[in-house]
């Protein structure tokens, strides 16, 4: 199908919760899954970041920690390190910075959104999944208005429901989904995207 | 995509990059080639602060009003910091790095990019233990003389003192931290003796030069702000700044590898991002 359009990027937000909900996406998601994965989870600042390991036992995609300057390729999900943000350059690579913190986090969210939605404009997927503030609201407010797929996880399947709640006020999501129907929607999104 | 929002991002980039290039036209001070996102999130932030109407209204402001310009130097520069910043670089520090420092007869650091000096008090207090500090020479640079001015002064917080407290500890401190500073009510000032031997001055890691033969040389979270091209430039520096056998220390998440100067170096412990320079074959 070529009326479908052809996404280049996700970006994901989760916070308390965030890494039962990221296990459940992740072992949903199909092995040939070939979007670009880009993750801020809310987490200590000296945390040796288990999260990847934990994720990439799932094994169905590669998970990393994205490294400064590296480029987001498909079939791999990178990791915002802990006590860094995580932003997307014009030409689509990483930067990390030490500055302050947003919304009281380092990764926040919104950083990670609000640059990724100008370098993948209509390309990009957002998506807030369980948390207990109200980080990734503006990003992905931002996200919509630049064209991008907007879903939130269903707050009555949020293990904390603020974070989900306080992005659908903020905007008019596509989507708001169920933890256990995202990955099946976002399956459904790859299959019928035109390979380049 | 649609077409309004294009076309404003557009425009915006275009207004920032002029600012960008008026503060370097005017003062030297060159951002062009830090990273385009950062600098756009920084100089957006002091836009929506200042109440201007328009984002090039800040080219005029930048080049008439000398307050504006130290503001927006302030808010281009990295001050995010803390004493013993990643405890495990400065256990590293301590007992794999200081055994080698401790064979030369006299010791030169070069702190790059060291803000407000808490890494570089770290650093004094660590040597004092080994027993280094009195045959040591610290330069500590930052291109913003306000923060040098700070980092000088040696004056914190006392809510902060706590996390330090911490911090040294995890960092295999041999004493107690309460030792270096003297305190009242609101702030801790650090020892006047830690001071002796370091120099604090302005520095530009993007414009300026070598200065000094160095044998250790620390930038960490620096060089993640800076384009390839940039970081290839100064890494240049610090080869210059080296002899054969001289540790450049980067931040947590700063990699030699992709520099076109790596072939240079050997990774000391690869972990903490701390290398030494090769010697000539």
């Amino acid at each position: 199908m070529t009326n479908k359009k052809r996404y280049e990027a996700i970006v994901i937000g989760s916070s308390a919760g965030g890494l039962n909900a990221l296990k459940v996406l992740f072992r949903g998601l199909h092995e040939r899954f070939n979007i670009p994965l880009i993750i801020v989870q809310h987490i200590s600042p000296d945390s040796e970041n288990y999260l990847i390991q934990i994720l990439n036992d799932i094994r169905t995609l590669q998970v990393k920690e994205a490294d400064e300057k590296e480029q987001p390729m498909p079939g791999i999900a990178y990791l915002a390190p802990p006590n860094y943000h995580l932003l997307i350059e014009p030409d689509r690579t990483f930067t990390l910075t030490i500055d302050e913190r947003v919304n009281y986090a380092r990764p926040s969210i919104d950083v990670l959104f609000e640059t990724a939605a100008e370098a993948y404009k209509d390309k990009l997927i957002g998506i807030i999944l369980t948390g207990a503030n109200n980080d990734g609201s503006k990003g992905l407010k931002k996200i919509k208005e630049f064209g991008g797929l907007t879903l939130v996880q269903d707050p009555e399947s949020s293990e904390v429901e603020s974070m989900p709640r306080a992005a659908i006020q903020a905007t008019a999501v596509d989507q708001i989904l169920p933890l256990d129907e995202i990955a099946a929607f976002l399956n459904s999104l790859i299959e019928t995207q035109p390979t380049k | 995509m649609k077409k309004i929002q294009e076309e404003q991002l557009e425009n915006q980039d275009i207004e920032i990059r002029l600012v960008v290039e008026a503060i370097y036209q005017k003062y030297g001070y060159d951002f062009r080639n830090y990273s385009q996102a950062h600098v756009k999130r920084r100089i957006l932030n002091r836009f929506n602060l200042s109440g201007m109407k328009h984002i090039s209204d800040m080219i005029h402001e930048s080049v008439y009003n000398h307050k504006f310009v130290d503001q927006m130097l302030m808010d281009l520069s990295i001050n995010v910091t803390e004493m013993f910043r990643d405890p495990n670089f400065y256990r590293a520090l301590r007992e794999e790095i200081i055994p080698i420092l401790k064979t030369y007869p006299y010791l030169k650091i070069w702190h790059a990019g060291c803000a407000s000096g808490e890494e570089v008090y770290s650093m004094a207090v660590m040597l004092h233990e080994e027993g280094l500090y009195s045959k040591t020479q610290i330069y500590a640079t930052d291109f913003n003389p306000v923060i040098i001015k700070q980092a000088k002064d040696g004056l914190y917080p006392i809510s902060r003192i706590k996390e330090f407290t911490v911090n040294y500890q995890k960092s295999g401190g041999k004493g107690s931290f309460s030792d270096y500073y003297t305190a009242d009510y609101e702030t801790a000032k650090m020892l006047d003796s830690l001071k002796k031997n370091i120099v604090f001055a302005t520095h530009n890691l993007v414009t300026d030069s070598v200065f000094a033969e160095v044998n250790l040389v620390i930038c960490r979270n620096v060089l993640i702000y800076f384009d390839r091209e940039l970081q290839d430039k100064v890494i240049r520096l610090f080869v210059e700044s080296l002899p054969s056998g001289g540790i450049l220390c980067l931040g947590s998440k700063e990699n030699l590898q992709f520099s076109d100067h790596y072939d240079q170096f050997n990774p000391l412990i690869p972990k903490e991002r701390i290398y030494i320079k090769k010697y000539q074959s």
